[in-house]
C-alpha cells in the first residue's frame, strides 16, 4: 500500500522526519519498501522565463535562449524543442543537476559553436511522465526563481509499505498513524463524525437473507447529486497511491477505503430494480458482469448482494458494472457492510479477483467502524456532489466482537527475552488502544480494540487425528490460555522494536556435540565426496521433467518408452509442460544436462547427484534417495594414457566406489544382468546384496535413450540406491593379516568361451585353495583375432601366501594344478599352449 | 479404380520390398520406383499423353499409389530399423562382470562440490556445534504437513503467495499431496515424532510455481526448530547472530531483528544483515538486506502437534540455501545453480577432499 505523507500527517500530529517515520515503521513490523520523494530527485529544478528565443545561428532545428533564472542572472541555452518560444515560462536544470529522465548529471555545453549553461526539462526528463514532445510549459502565473516541485506541489513524498496478513488494520492511512503514535512518534488526531440529518425515508431496503453472505449492513441514499470529476485534492491524492480517479462518487468510496480501512459501495438508485437489496448466497448459474468488464460464473458458496434481477455485486469483493455509478447518477445508495474473512478469501481467490475491498475485507475490517464511516461518507458525498440524504436502512446487526486477553508481566521476559517496567508494558498496551480492565499484581487483563482482529481472536486448531484424545485436550487447553497472551507479547515488542531484546546465545547441550547427521544421512555425505573424487561434477537438478523424457526411464527391465509414468507423479499444475511430472530417477536429469552441455561443445562430461527418484505415493514410499551418475563421451587423453569412451565398468567403477566407501561388504555383492530398460541390455547390470536386494545399477544408456536425448554417445550411467544400503555393523576391526613368509605370484593364460564372465573365472581361481590363495587379479583379456571362433583368453594373476613355512617346488606346482582344475571344472577353460 | 498396370506395379514394389533385407536395399527399390526414372515417376510423367476424358481419373489412381507405396516403404523401414537395432543390441556384449579399471576416469581436482551442496554442509557443521541435529522429509507432501498443521488453513491469504503445486491423489491418511513450498513441515514431522527437548535443521529441496530471473520452481531452503523449557526470543536472536557470523565469516556482521508476521510463529521477525548495496559487500555499508525469517513457535503449531504451550516454547526459522550461497560468494544469478553447466560447476565448486568442519574454518 501507498500513501503520501501528507495524508498521514492528516490522521498523525507529528515533528518527526521522513526518515525516522521510515525506520519506525519497518521496526514496528510494517515494512517499507520503498518511498519516493520528488522532493529530493527534482528539488533543484527552478522554474524560468524565456525573455527571447530566436533560431540558432548554426542549426535549423535549434533555438537559441535567453532565459531569466530569477536571481537577476541570464543564462545561454541551446534547446531543440518545438516549443520554446519568447515570453513562455518552463524549468530549467543548472550544470551539477542530475537530470532523473536521461540519468545524466548535467555539464556546461556547448552546441554547434553556442555556449549552453543550462537546460530547460521536458516532463519527461524530469521522470514526471512520458511526455517529450515539448519543453514544459507553465501559466504565465508561475512566479520565476522558485522551486518547481514545491510550485506544483509535487514535493509530497510518498511512502510504500508491505502490510502483514494479520494487520487488515494497518491497510489505511488512519491506522499506520496509530501505529506511529503508539510507538511514540506523535498523537493521533481525533476524528470526530456529526451524523447527517435525514431529509427522507431510504429508498432501498436492505435484507440479509443468509448470514453467510453478511452478518451486519447498514446503507443509505442520497438524493440529488451532481457526479462530476472529484476535486482536483482527492484526485492527486488517488493517483498518488497508484489509483485512478473516475468519478466524485466512486473516488469517495475509494477515499475511505484507503483512509479508514473501510471499503465502501455506491449503488445508483435508479439502477436497481426493486426497493430491496438482498444479501444472499449465488444461485447455480448466476453471472455477475463486474465493474472490471469481467463476468464471472458465481457459485453457490459465493455471497452476493441482489436487487429483483439477480446479483449486483460480489459482496465485499467487486460491485456490478449494472448498478453502479455514472457522471447520470443523481441519487446514490452507500452500501456499509461486514462480510466473512473466510468467505471473502475462498470467493476472492475461487474467481481470482484482486482488489483493495477484497485484501481489507479477508484480513478482517474493524467492525465498529460501520456507522461513523457512513456518516463521514455521506458528509463528503454531499459536500463533493451536493443532495440531500435519506435515513439509514439497516440489516443484521453488530457482532459482538468485545474481547479481553490476559498478560502476565514475567511473559515478557520469559517468552520475550526482554526486560520491560510493568508500567512501560500496559503503556504500550493502552497506547495502541487496548483498554485495561482489570490490573493485578503479576498480570493485566485488557479489552482488545475492535480494530485488531488478530489479537486474541478465534481460529480453530488443526490437530493431528492421531493423537492420543487426552494430549490433544491439553494442548488444545493450553493453547487457548497461551495464544492470547502471545499475542499481547507480540504487541508490546512490535512497539519498542526487537533491536531492544538482548541476543543470548543457545545453551550448550553437551559440551562436545553429538553428530549432526544420522548414518544414512552420513552415506549421502559420502557418496556425493567420493563422486566427486572420481571427477564427477556434484549437481542439483529439478525434480521434474517432462512426461516423455520419464516415460524413457522406467525403473524396470521394459523397453524405452514403453513405460508409462505414474499418473500420481503427474502435476496438476506444472509451471511449463517440460516440467510436469517427477522423475523415475535422477539418471534421467543429469542424461538431460549432459545433452545440455553438449550442445555448447562440452560433449564429455562427469555428472553426478544425490538425489530423489520418486515413485507412486500410493505404495507407501514416494521418494528414494539416489546417488547417480552420468559419464558421457571420452576421457581425457594425457602423455600417458590417450583418450578412450568411457565404458559400462567406469560406471560400475562408479557404483562400486560409493558401495565399497559406505561399508557394504564387497565379497557379498552380486551381479545380475537384468537392469532396467533404459540400459543397454548387453552392456549393463545390477549389483545386489542377495537375491532381492537391489543395491545399485548400471551400463550404458540404451541407444534408443541416447537418440531421444540428442546425444551422440558413448553415454554411460549409474545409480546406487543409498536406502538399500544396510548400516554396517559397528564392530572392532579384527587384526591384520601379516604372514611371516614372502608371497609369491603366478601367471596363467585361459583360453575360454567368450560368453563365460570373467567374474566366475577369477572366483574358481580363488576359491581353488582358500589358505594359499590370498588374491587373484585379471591382467589381461584378449578376444582378437587369433583366437579360435567363439573364444577369449583371460590372463590371471595369483597370489601364494605361505603361512607356516616356505614352500616347496611340489607344493606349488600341486597349488597351481588345484587353480588350473577349479578352473576349468567351473568355466571350462583351459590353459593357453 | 486401379488399373492393371497399376496393380501390377504395386504388387512388383511389395514384392521387391519384403525382399530387401537391409536398408541400403530398401533405399534402392526406393529409387527404383519413385526415384526420378522410376517406375510410378515415369507413368506420372506420360499422364500427359493420356487421353483428357481419362486423364483426371488415371492422375488420382496413381497418386494413390504413390502414398500406399510410400506408405509400404515406411512401415518396411521401421521393420528393418527395429530389426537393426535388435541387431545391433545382441552383437553388442560386454561383459559386466570384468572388474573396472583399477583408477576411476578422473580425479579429485577434476571433480567438485554444488555450491547448496557446500552450503548444506556448511549449515549443518555450524548449527550441529550447536547441538542441532539434521532432519529429512518427502518432497511430496499432504498439505496438513506443508500448510494446515503450521496454522495456515485453506483460506488463509498466505496460501495465495505459495504458488503450490498440487499432485493428484492422497496420501494414506486422505491428506491431498503438494510438492512442500516450505520446508516446514519437518517442524510437524518432528514434533509429532520425537519428545522435546528438540534442535533440528532440516535443510531440502522446496518448490513454487515461479519462474522469473529471481525465482526457480525448485529451490533449497533450511528450516530450524528448537523446543525446550524456557528458551526465548533473546536465544533467537542468539542463535541466528551466531550462525549469520559464522557463517559469513564475518564477526561483527550486523544483524537487524524486525516485527514481520508468519502465520505459524508469533512474535515473528524478519532478519536482516548489513550490507553496502552498491557494491555488494557484506558487513558495513549502512544498508540492510533481508536475509530470513524467523519467530516464536505459535502456540497452535504446537498444539497441533500435541504439545502443551504451557510447557514448551521455542522458535523456528528458515532461509533460502541458495539466496545465503549467492550472497556468501558474491554470485549474481540463480538460474545456473539448476542447469549443470561445466564452466560454471567447475569454477564454483568446492574441493570434496576438503568437506566443511569447524576446526579447518568454514
Amino acid at each position: 500500500m501507498k500513501f503520501p505523507l501528507s495524508w498521514l500527517r492528516e490522521h498523525l500530529e507529528t515533528d518527526a522526519t521522513l526518515e525516522t517515520i521510515s525506520t519506525t515503521l519497518s521496526a514496528i513490523g510494517i515494512e517499507v519498501e520503498g518511498i519516493e520523494d520528488k522532493a529530493a530527485a527534482l528539488g533543484s529544478f527552478r522554474i524560468a522565463r524565456v525573455i527571447e528565443a530566436v533560431r540558432h545561428p548554426n542549426a535549423d532545428r535549434l533555438r537559441q535562449l535567453r532565459v531569466d533564472v530569477g536571481d537577476g542572472r541570464e543564462l545561454s541555452v541551446v534547446c531543440g524543442a518545438p516549443n520554446a518560444r519568447t515570453g513562455m515560462k518552463g524549468v530549467l536544470a543548472v550544470p551539477g543537476d542530475f537530470i532523473p529522465g536521461t540519468g545524466i548529471t548535467l555539464k556546461l555545453g556547448e552546441i554547434r559553436g553556442v555556449k549552453s549553461e543550462a537546460m530547460m526539462l521536458s516532463s519527461r526528463e524530469m521522470g514526471l511522465g512520458d511526455d517529450h514532445s515539448g519543453i514544459v510549459d507553465l501559466p504565465e502565473d508561475a512566479p520565476v526563481g522558485a522551486s518547481y516541485v514545491k510550485w506544483a506541489g509535487l514535493d509530497d513524498p510518498v511512502i510504500e509499505i508491505k502490510v502483514t496478513p494479520n494487520r487488515g488494520d494497518a491497510l489505511s492511512v488512519r491506522g499506520i498513524a496509530r501505529d506511529l503514535a503508539a510507538a511514540g512518534l506523535g498523537t493521533l488526531k481525533p476524528w470526530e463524525v456529526a451524523p447527517v440529518t435525514p431529509a427522507y425515508p431510504a429508498p432501498l431496503q436492505w435484507r440479509i437473507a443468509d448470514p453467510r453472505a453478511c452478518t451486519w449492513v447498514l446503507g443509505r441514499a442520497v438524493r440529488g447529486v451532481k457526479n462530476g470529476p472529484s476535486p482536483q485534492w482527492l484526485q492527486d491524492r488517488l493517483v498518488a497511491i497508484g489509483l485512478r480517479p473516475i468519478s466524485a462518487l466512486v473516488d469517495i468510496t475509494n477515499y475511505f477505503t484507503f483512509a479508514v480501512g473501510r471499503p465502501l459501495h455506491v449503488f445508483d438508485v435508479s439502477k436497481v430494480a426493486g426497493t430491496e437489496l438482498t444479501m444472499r448466497m449465488a444461485r447455480a448459474g448466476e453471472e455477475l458482469l463486474a465493474l472490471n468488464g469481467k463476468t464471472y460464473a458465481l457459485t453457490e458458496e459465493d455471497g452476493v448482494i441482489a436487487d429483483a434481477n439477480g446479483a449486483e455485486a460480489l459482496g465485499g469483493i467487486i460491485g456490478g458494472e449494472h448498478s453502479g455509478c455514472d457522471e447520470a447518477t443523481t441519487e446514490c445508495f452507500i452500501e456499509c457492510a461486514l462480510f466473512d474473512p473466510v468467505r471473502i478469501a475462498l470467493s476472492g481467490r475461487r474467481h481470482d479477483v484482486r482488489t483493495d475491498a477484497r485484501s481489507r475485507f479477508e484480513r478482517g475490517i474493524d467492525p465498529a467502524l460501520l456507522p461513523k464511516a457512513l456518516e463521514a461518507a455521506t458528509r463528503m458525498i454531499q459536500e463533493l456532489c451536493g443532495g440531500e440524504a435519506s435515513e439509514i436502512s439497516e440489516a443484521g446487526a453488530q457482532p459482538a466482537w468485545q474481547r479481553e486477553a490476559t498478560l502476565r508481566f514475567a511473559r515478557v521476559r520469559d517468552l520475550g527475552g526482554l526486560d520491560l517496567p510493568e508500567d512501560e508494558i500496559v503503556g504500550r498496551l493502552t497506547r495502541l488502544g487496548f483498554a485495561v480492565t482489570r490490573r493485578e499484581a503479576d498480570r493485566v487483563t485488557v479489552a482488545v480494540p475492535s480494530w485488531r482482529n488478530d489479537i486474541a481472536g478465534a481460529g480453530a486448531l488443526a490437530q493431528d487425528p492421531s493423537l492420543p484424545a487426552d494430549r490433544a485436550r491439553i494442548a488444545a487447553e493450553g493453547c487457548a490460555e497461551i495464544e492470547p497472551e502471545c499475542d499481547l507479547v507480540e504487541e508490546v515488542l512490535r512497539l519498542g522494536g526487537l533491536d531492544a531484546v538482548p541476543a543470548v546465545s543457545l545453551p550448550v547441550t553437551s559440551a562436545v556435540p553429538r553428530p549432526a547427521l544420522s548414518a544414512k544421512q552420513v552415506r549421502a555425505a559420502l557418496a556425493r565426496r567420493v563422486l566427486a573424487s572420481r571427477g564427477m561434477q556434484d549437481c542439483v537438478t529439478y525434480g521434474f521433467l517432462d512426461r516423455a523424457t520419464a516415460a524413457l526411464f522406467g525403473p524396470a527391465a521394459e523397453q524405452p518408452g514403453t513405460w508409462s509414468p505414474p499418473d500420481a507423479l503427474h502435476l496438476e499444475n506444472p509451471i511449463a509442460s517440460d516440467l510436469d511430472q517427477m522423475r523415475p530417477t535422477p539418471v534421467a536429469s543429469l542424461a538431460m544436462a549432459a545433452a545440455r552441455n553438449a550442445a555448447r561443445g562440452f560433449a564429455d562430461v562427469a555428472l553426478g547427484e544425490i538425489g530423489g527418484a520418486y515413485r507412486d505415493p500410493a505404495a507407501g514410499v514416494s521418494q528414494l534417495a539416489v546417488a547417480a551418475g552420468v559419464r558421457a563421451g571420452q576421457t581425457t587423453a594425457n602423455w600417458a594414457a590417450p583418450a578412450r569412451p568411457v565404458d559400462a565398468l567406469d560406471a560400475k567403477g562408479d557404483a562400486l566406489a560409493v558401495l565399497g566407501a559406505l561399508g557394504v561388504p564387497m565379497a557379498a555383492v552380486m551381479l545380475t544382468t537384468d537392469a532396467p530398460g533404459f540400459y543397454h541390455p548387453g552392456r549393463s547390470g545390477v549389483l545386489r546384496q542377495g537375491p532381492k536386494t537391489v543395491l545399485a545399477t548400471f551400463g550404458e544408456l540404451h541407444p534408443q535413450v541416447v537418440k531421444a536425448l540428442g546425444l551422440a554417445g558413448p553415454v554411460v550411467a549409474f545409480e546406487v540406491f543409498l536406502d538399500a544400503i544396510a548400516e554396517p555393523k559397528r564392530r572392532k576391526k579384527g587384526l591384520p593379516d601379516l604372514p611371516a613368509f614372502q608371497p609369491l605370484k603366478r601367471d596363467f593364460a585361459f583360453v575360454v568361451d567368450a560368453s563365460v564372465p570373467a567374474e566366475q573365472l577369477l572366483r574358481a581361481a580363488r576359491n581353488a585353495d582358500k589358505t594359499l590363495v590370498s588374491e587373484v587379479t585379471l591382467f589381461d583379456r584378449y578376444a582378437g583375432e587369433r583366437m579360435a571362433e567363439g573364444k577369449i583368453s583371460l590372463a590371471i594373476q595369483a597370489t601364494l601366501q605361505p603361512r607356516e613355512r616356505t614352500l616347496t617346488d611340489a607344493e606349488i606346482e600341486a597349488v597351481t594344478a588345484k587353480i588350473v582344475a577349479a578352473v576349468a571344472k567351473a568355466t571350462g577353460a583351459v590353459l593357453r599352449g | 479404380m486401379m488399373t492393371d498396370d497399376l496393380a501390377a506395379l504395386r504388387q512388383e514394389a511389395e514384392a521387391a520390398l519384403a525382399g530387401a533385407q537391409d536398408l541400403r536395399a530398401l533405399d534402392a527399390v526406393r529409387v527404383a520406383v519413385l526415384g526420378k526414372s522410376g517406375s510410378l515417376s515415369g507413368l506420372l510423367k506420360g499422364l500427359g499423353a493420356v487421353p483428357a476424358d481419362q486423364r483426371k481419373e488415371r492422375g488420382a489412381a496413381l497418386n494413390r499409389l504413390k502414398g500406399e507405396v510410400e506408405a509400404l516403404l515406411e512401415t518396411r523401414k521401421a521393420a528393418l530399423e527395429a530389426a537393426a537395432l535388435e541387431a545391433r543390441l545382441k552383437a553388442e556384449r560386454l561383459d559386466v562382470s570384468l572388474p573396472p579399471r583399477p583408477f576411476a576416469p578422473g580425479t579429485a581436482a577434476e571433480g567438485g562440490i554444488h555450491p547448496i551442496s557446500r552450503t548444506i554442509e556448511e549449515l549443518t557443521a555450524i548449527f550441529g556445534s550447536m547441538g542441532f541435529r539434521v532432519v529429512e522429509g518427502p518432497d511430496i507432501e499432504g498439505d496438513w504437513y506443508n500448510f494446515g498443521a503450521l496454522n495456515i488453513p485453506d483460506h488463509h491469504p498466505a496460501r495465495q503467495d505459495h504458488d503450490t503445486f498440487y499432485m493428484p491423489g492422497t496420501d494414506a491418511a486422505g491428506q491431498r499431496l503438494v510438492l512442500r513450498t516450505q520446508t516446514s513441515p519437518l517442524q510437524i514431522r518432528t514434533m509429532l515424532g520425537e519428545q522435546p527437548p528438540i534442535r533440528i535443521i532440516a535443510p531440502g529441496r522446496t518448490y513454487r510455481a515461479d519462474h522469473d530471473a529471481t525465482h526457480s520452481p525448485m529451490f533449497h531452503q533450511v528450516e530450524g526448530l528448537v523446543i525446550d523449557r524456557g528458551i526465548t526470543l533473546g536465544h533467537l536472536k542468539g542463535c541466528l547472530t551466531d550462525f549469520l557470523r559464522a557463517f559469513f565469516g564475518i564477526s561483527d556482521l550486523p544483524v537487524r531483528f524486525r516485527s514481520s508476521y508468519f502465520p505459524f510463529t508469533e512474535p515473528s521477525m524478519e532478519v536482516d544483515i548489513g550490507w553496502n548495496k552498491k557494491t555488494g559487500e557484506l558487513g558495513g555499508g549502512g544498508d540492510w538486506l533481508e536475509i530470513l525469517g524467523s519467530g516464536m513457535v505459535h502456540p497452535k503449531v504446537l498444539a497441533n502437534c500435541g504439545l502443551d504451550p504451557r510447557e514448551w516454547q521455542g522458535f523456528a526459522f528458515g532461509m533460502g540455501i541458495e539466496r545465503i550461497t549467492m550472497l556468501k560468494h558474491g554470485m549474481p544469478d540463480l538460474r545456473p545453480f539448476y542447469e549443470s553447466d561445466l564452466r560454471w560447476l567447475r569454477h564454483w565448486a568446492a574441493d570434496p577432499l576438503a568437506p566443511a568442519s569447524l576446526h579447518e574454518g568454514i
